[in-house]
């Protein structure tokens, strides 16, 4: 039973709950740096390691945080984590640092982070959070990479900056542009969508308050007129 | 007169060429969750405004005369925190000594802590290298910019309740798709910038 949990926890992340395609939480990243596939790794690697990092230390302090300041908690936790990965990013990768601009210290907000602490890190052993950070970092990294992909194939003709189609069909600049990050975000969701339907899943409807990693910390009024109106 | 015009166009550039959310992608949870109705939204982007400015006006001296030069590596941790305390203090005087005011946007307040504009537009004020009165006015115009695209982006939504949407478009898909339509009409003014 042990070793199929494990598997099950890590590979969660992976499709069943992909954090980006599934639960829909984490869209600024998703949609501001995946101009290129490399960026969208990049992105994905940071919050990886962030995510990991933070499931680790909140599972760890689950039973010291007391319960009503835990959200500020959590903040500081992943906050210096990310200044950790700010700083390394900045000495080893500086062209990543350069692509990634303002979106890497943008990872303490990134509410996948932050749900990932709330759902899961705050109420499951240090072993099992890891793996769960783990997976759910992998999945968000592999969904941006795939974006990444697409746009850069699009909008540039090359993958990994290397020439696919630029030599003989001139790119479409508007998939480098935001129009084009809403517009694969939304065919990405929808193509996910379908094959969810088809596993007899339900589809994604909206980015509701079931998804907000706040929805316990924030006016529930706000989030139960949310909730009614979807039902 | 020179620095109205430069404070002008720091103003226009904010809320249209560099608008925060369909441009810099800022703020796109609250873009896309909470754009269901025109008056939600708009109580929203009032109350990002709000918190935006306040958080400019706490977060520019903090960094420039205690971060700078040495420990500008804390300025995520120190910021996050800030805007966090900002938003709770706010939140208690609004409670105090403006009920009205507290009872339209209070539900909001908490969502705008962990919300990236906030965070981003402390940030880029101080990437830019702006002085004081520009960050100022950078943030309001980011928060004017915001609920331009929520009230323009709820408009569209309270029609699309009626459209007929092909099935596997139905929900997040279509919101997305139009939402990159609206960002394609404000790539029209970035020629206003150049």
């Amino acid at each position: 039973m042990s070793n199929n949990k494990f598997l099950s926890v890590f590979t969660n992340g992976l499709v069943k709950e992909n954090p980006t395609l599934r639960l829909v939480l984490g869209t600024c990243p998703t949609l501001a740096v995946t101009t290129a596939a490399i960026n969208g790794i990049g992105m994905g690697l940071s919050a990886t390691l962030v995510l990991v990092c933070s499931n680790l230390v909140i599972s760890l302090l689950r039973k010291v945080i007391p319960d009503r300041v835990r959200i500020p908690a959590y903040i500081t936790i992943i906050a210096g984590f990310v200044t950790v990965v700010q700083m390394l990013v900045k000495a080893f990768l500086p062209s990543i640092d350069k692509a990634l601009g303002i979106y890497l210290p943008l990872i303490v907000v990134n509410c996948i982070i932050l749900a990932r602490a709330e759902m899961f890190a705050s109420k499951n052993t240090p072993v099992l959070s890891v793996l769960d950070g783990l997976g759910m970092g992998i999945g968000f990294t592999a969904v941006l990479t795939i974006m990444g992909a697409l746009r850069e194939l699009f909008g540039a003709g090359t993958l990994f900056s290397l020439p696919i189609t630029s030599n003989f069909i001139s790119p479409m600049i508007v998939f480098l542009l935001p129009p084009g990050g809403f517009f694969v975000f939304g065919m990405l969701v929808a193509a996910s969508n379908a094959i969810a339907r088809k596993n007899g899943k339900k589809a994604v409807e909206s980015m509701g308050c079931e998804n907000c990693p706040a929805k316990d910390a924030c006016g529930k009024e706000s989030c139960a007129e949310e909730a009614a109106e979807h039902e | 007169m020179n620095s109205v015009t430069a404070i002008a166009s720091i103003l226009l550039a904010a809320i249209l060429t560099n608008n925060m959310v369909l441009s810099k992608f800022l703020g796109i949870c609250p873009f896309l969750g909470v754009s269901k109705k025109t008056d939600t939204a708009v109580s929203m982007s009032i109350a990002v405004i709000l918190v935006m400015v306040v958080a400019t006006a706490v977060t520019w001296p903090i960094y420039t005369y205690l971060l700078y030069p040495n420990y500008t590596y804390l300025e995520t941790i120190v910021f996050i925190l800030v805007i966090a305390a900002i938003v709770q203090l706010i939140e208690i005087v609004l409670k105090r000594y403006i009920k009205p005011v507290y009872e339209a946007l209070g539900i909001y307040l908490p969502l705008i802590t962990t919300n990236c504009a906030v965070l981003g537009i402390t940030m880029l004020n101080i990437t830019n290298e702006l002085s004081f009165v520009e960050s100022l006015f950078n943030a309001l115009g980011a928060g004017l910019g915001f609920l331009l695209a929520m009230v323009l982006f709820s408009g569209i939504r309270e029609k699309m309740e009626t459209a007929d949407i092909p099935a596997f478009l139905k929900g997040l898909p279509i919101t997305l798709v139009a939402a990159a339509l609206v960002s394609l009409s404000f790539l029209g003014f970035a020629g206003i910038g150049a």
